[in-house]
């Protein structure tokens, strides 16, 4: 249970943080998590979309279509305000909560 | 490539999402799924393996489903979505309706505006008249029961509604047995003494019970109690709020205060609410016991008293009436002399007041209610040729599942969003312009203290609204909603469909229809109008001014040669006052503006039984400048000179009808006639011409037209009046300013009063003020009437033209000339036109005769009126086609041949 929670708030502000610089569509999102988690942290289609269209209705993102030339068209997600100060608390609280494990368990994540 | 779409769309269906947004969710899934295969491809899979592992991405579909339930099933629906049969939710989809209907008005805002204010016309001018009928006609009087209250009259033989001699009365309020309560009054004036400047002020002979009846509660004090209207009884007052306010501060001290009326002092014991309108503005209210004069007593004199009644709770008013008819029987078997051949008759009071602009005021709602009808085909042409334009959309949101009944539905709250802010304007328009009209328009309609915007008057907008909404909406949405999706993408949504034209041609001619009836109605009673202004009312109106003038109320005091030396010295300074022609008092009766009439037998007959019995004649005591300042013709004789005065002989004057009446062919000069006042016979010296007593429109109806003239120098010492009627003919150039006259007036005794000055064609302009009402609203109608119809077929005869370019391109093309063009285009136009004429020519001749009654000098079915107006519109819209046909003469054939 408790697992869930935490990797549904971690995943949540792996998306905010990834789309913080630059709007991005979704099979990025997923290869860049894929990425630089050097493949520990995976997502299927089947749980990052939901997961978007969540943070889409809470208003932290904002999907749009883009049309390039040559290619099919893609939605690209950006950060809302809403998102950037969601985005800095969670920040603050994963610091705080590593700070607190250090501390306690000699974990330091650096 | 693998169908990506079709494996997510398998997934999804459980979900029940809004076609758009699945459509969304698929696209970009499947694009998602597309890059993860190429990237596989990519590495070197082979494209089974590729296959695999992508596929494998949506393995987990039931944690997919689950999630995504989470999260989509609490979207709003999307706006765009036309599924209304599997929603579920009606209110939403209203909403979603508004939504949508406002924002595609928004972007047609010319469009919107147009309609908008062609609604706020007709639903303005709707409600404006509807709010003067429902002050006048629907709202009950301001009494207890107004239903009980009816008016009471002593009826003759020749005339229904006479007034009630006192004696009468009392035996009727003895005698039924149907009243609670009855009571008489009659109209006077006063000299309002003491505070400030001597004034003029309305009074009102009344019996105790008069506000009793009408249960009307004073502001302070008490009316009047039984007995105080007796003679002999103490001087007490009731006075208006509006002479509380002015003289007394409205202090609650006014009670047992004294005025002063006419020389007399009255205690003041009540004050009258300010919204007690039903006698006029009245200042002050006297018991008549206080009137004093002997005639009261006397059965034979009548006083122009009229009653008012309060029939008991349940009895009929057909039951009272045979109960007074009764009472009125017995008088007559015990009164002979006085009482044979009268009877009595009641009217309900709201009918009395009202009745007899019932018919104008339901007529004139009539009129604007067809100014709506052509409001709506107006609306209803717009919105067809605009449905004409979104076909392609309507089609296209069919395919997207919106049922038959979803696309109405949308399309009729877009009319209705236009009807009911059209509605909103409309209803400001009325409640600003019925104030305005009231104050400019000449009227003399009753109640108009009751006329304003309530809570009916904003009901009846909310529903003339709505089914204008429904009206104009619906043949449109119809015609939208029905078109099948094959046909209107195969037409490429631009060709009008003939099904849509022939709507549009049908509404054009209804339009020009009911403008046409409009048109001649108002054709009907300008002419009315204008044959009352043409009848000779038998003297010269202009430059002719009429006032009011009474003598100090010290005089009574005096002797009767006295107050006759008084006058005499007015009268000699009126008429040598500069800027005036001729001058002369005149009492009893002033054409068109008060009647007054005598009892008479020639001499040589004998003397009838009984005043019933006797000849009846209207009678004018004036000067010998009488003749000069109202331009009547003196046709035979001679008329009054200053030596006709109260010693010679008495003389007398009558007019044609008088002479031809009673004379036939005699001569009637040097006859004599007996007046019922005990005086010796007065000799006829002269006869003139005829003048309308009644008012330019009355045509003779009133049975009552023998005129006789006696001269007002010849009065007894001993009944010589108090004041007079003033008329005066002025110099052309002469500023019709009563200042000076007054100054003359007041400058022989400063407590002497003139009231209610009015120049002689506004007495006139008075008499035909109702009809002149009706008549500008009813023009006001039919011109806008006139301009809506031929907008109308302005616009679809342009739009006709725009979806015709390409044909007549062609026809151009093929050696069409442009003349062709122009009587192709016309011809349409008038072809829709003249059908609209003639349906409305049938029309007409059905609906004039409804207003027959309101007619003077001209038939329902007038030929020049019907053919004038015919014309009149047929060539307005010849106009109205002709313009948009030249523009199809414009037309370029190469350009019309590239739109394809």
């Amino acid at each position: 249970m408790l697992d869930r929670e935490v990797k549904r708030g971690s995943t949540e502000m792996l998306i905010l943080a990834l789309v913080e610089d630059r709007p991005r569509h979704g099979y990025e999102i997923a290869k860049l998590i894929e990425q630089r988690s050097e493949g520990v942290l995976q997502f299927h289609v089947a749980s990052l979309y939901p997961l978007l269209y969540r943070l889409e209705k809470r208003g932290l993102i904002k999907g749009r279509w883009v049309e390039k030339a040559g290619q099919r068209r893609r939605r690209f997600y950006k950060l809302t305000a809403a998102g950037q100060k969601i985005l800095a608390e969670q920040r603050q609280t994963w610091k705080d909560f590593f700070f607190a494990l250090d501390r306690v368990a000699g974990i330091n994540p650096a | 490539m693998p169908e990506w779409q079709a494996e997510i769309r398998k997934r999804l269906t459980g979900l029940r999402l809004g076609p758009v947004r699945e459509a969304e969710i698929v696209e970009e899934l499947s694009q998602h799924l597309e890059d993860l295969y190429e990237e596989s491809l990519a590495k070197g899979c082979a494209p089974e393996v590729a296959l695999q592992l992508t596929l494998a991405e949506l393995n987990e579909s039931d944690l997919f489903v689950r999630e995504l339930r989470k999260v989509e099933r609490r979207v709003a629906p999307e706006p765009i979505s036309m599924n209304a049969n599997r929603s579920g939710n009606m209110f939403s989809s209203v909403w979603q309706d508004l939504r949508y209907g406002a924002r595609s008005l928004r972007k047609n805002l010319g469009f919107s505006l147009v309609v908008v204010l062609t609604l706020a016309l007709g639903i303005g001018a709707n409600s404006a008249l509807f709010s003067v009928v429902n002050g006048v006609l629907l709202k009950p009087l301001p009494f207890p029961n107004p239903e009980q209250l009816v008016t009471l009259h002593q009826s003759k033989p020749n005339f229904d509604t006479g007034a009630i001699p006192f004696p009468n009365f009392r035996d009727l309020q003895k005698e039924n047995r149907t009243f609670s309560a009855m009571a008489i009054s009659r109209g006077t004036g006063f000299s309002l003494i003491g505070a400030g400047e001597a004034e003029r002020v309305s009074g009102r002979w009344i019996t105790s019970d008069f506000f009793t009846v009408l249960g009307v509660q004073p502001v302070i004090g008490r009316t009047f109690a039984p007995g105080e209207d007796e003679s002999g009884a103490g001087p007490v007052a009731l006075i208006s709020a509006d002479l509380w306010q002015r003289k007394f501060g409205a202090g609650q001290d006014v009670l047992g205060k004294a005025i002063t009326l006419n020389d007399k002092n009255y205690t003041i014991v009540g004050v009258i609410p300010a919204n007690f309108k039903l006698v006029g503005n009245v200042d002050v209210f006297v018991p008549i016991g206080q009137w004093g004069t002997p005639a009261l007593r006397n059965r034979g004199v009548a006083l122009g008293l009229h009653g008012i009644g309060r029939i008991k709770p349940g009895v009929t008013v057909a039951q009272a009436q045979s109960d007074l008819d009764r009472v009125m029987r017995d008088l007559a078997t015990t009164y002979p002399d006085t009482n044979r051949n009268n009877g009595s008759k009641i009217i309900p009071l709201e009918e009395r007041l009202v009745g007899s602009v019932r018919s104008i005021l339901l007529m004139l709602l009539g009129a604007v209610g067809f100014v709506l009808l052509i409001a709506c085909v107006n609306v209803s042409n717009l919105l067809l040729a605009r449905s004409a334009g979104r076909t392609r959309e309507f089609a296209l949101r069919a395919a997207l599942g919106a049922g038959q009944f979803r696309l109405l539905r949308q399309s009729l709250t877009e009319s209705l969003i236009l009807a009911l802010t059209g509605g909103v304007l409309g209803l400001l328009l009325a409640g600003w312009g019925t104030r305005a009209a009231l104050g400019v328009l000449p009227t003399t309609l009753p109640r108009t203290e009751e006329i304003g915007v309530d809570s009916r008057v904003l009901l009846f907008t909310l529903a003339i609204s709505l089914l204008t909404g429904i009206l104009s909406g619906l043949v449109p949405a119809l015609k939208s909603s029905q078109g099948g999706l094959s046909e209107t993408l195969k037409e490429g949504g631009r060709g009008a469909s003939s099904g849509r034209v022939r709507a549009q041609s049908v509404f054009v001619a209804v339009e020009m229809a009911l403008a046409l009836v409009l048109l001649i109605g108002a054709g009907l009673m300008i002419r009315s109008m204008a044959a009352v202004w043409n009848v000779d009312p038998g003297f010269r109106p202009d430059n002719v001014l009429t006032f009011g003038l009474s003598l100090p109320p010290s005089m009574q005091a005096t002797s009767g040669p006295t107050i006759r030396s008084a006058l005499r010295e007015l009268s000699d300074q009126l008429n040598s006052a500069p800027g005036v022609r001729a001058a002369s008092f005149t009492d009893g009766a002033i054409p068109m503006q008060s009647e007054d009439d005598l009892f008479f037998w020639l001499e040589g007959q004998p003397k009838p039984a009984s005043q019933s019995e006797m000849q009846m004649a209207l009678v004018y005591r004036v000067e010998p400048g009488y003749l000069n300042v109202m331009g009547i013709p003196l046709k035979q004789g001679r008329f009054f000179t200053n030596q006709d005065d109260e010693r010679s002989i008495p003389v007398a004057v009558i007019d044609e009808v008088f002479a031809h009446k009673h004379f036939g062919d005699q001569d009637p000069i040097g006859k004599r006639i007996h007046m019922d006042d005990g005086n010796q016979p007065s000799q006829i010296i002269g006869v003139v011409r005829h003048v309308e007593q009644w008012g330019l429109d009355s045509g003779g109806a009133d049975s009552l037209q023998a005129q006789l003239y006696l001269p007002f120098r010849a009065y007894p010492d001993d009944s010589m009046p108090m004041g007079a009627g003033v008329v005066m003919r002025l110099d052309e150039s002469a500023p019709s300013s009563f200042d000076s006259i007054r100054r003359i007036v007041q400058g022989q005794n400063s407590q002497s009063v003139i009231f209610r000055p009015q120049t002689m064609n506004e007495v006139i302009a008075s008499t035909v003020a109702a009809r002149h009402f009706s008549m500008i609203l009813f023009d006001a109608f039919a011109v806008i009437a006139l301009l809506l119809a031929s907008v109308g077929l302005y616009g679809v005869i342009s739009y006709l033209v725009g979806q015709r370019t390409q044909e007549l391109g062609i026809r151009m093309a093929l050696g069409a000339q442009r003349k062709n063009v122009l009587s192709l285009v016309l011809g349409q136009g008038m072809k829709m036109a003249l059908a609209g004429v003639a349906l409305g020519l049938i029309a007409a001749l059905g609906l004039t005769r409804l207003m027959a009654t309101m007619l003077f000098g001209v038939s329902a079915t007038d030929i020049p009126t019907f053919a004038v107006i015919t014309l009149l519109l047929t060539a307005v819209a010849l106009f109205a086609s002709f313009v948009p046909a030249l523009r199809a003469t414009k037309v370029d054939p190469l350009v019309a041949l590239r739109y394809e």
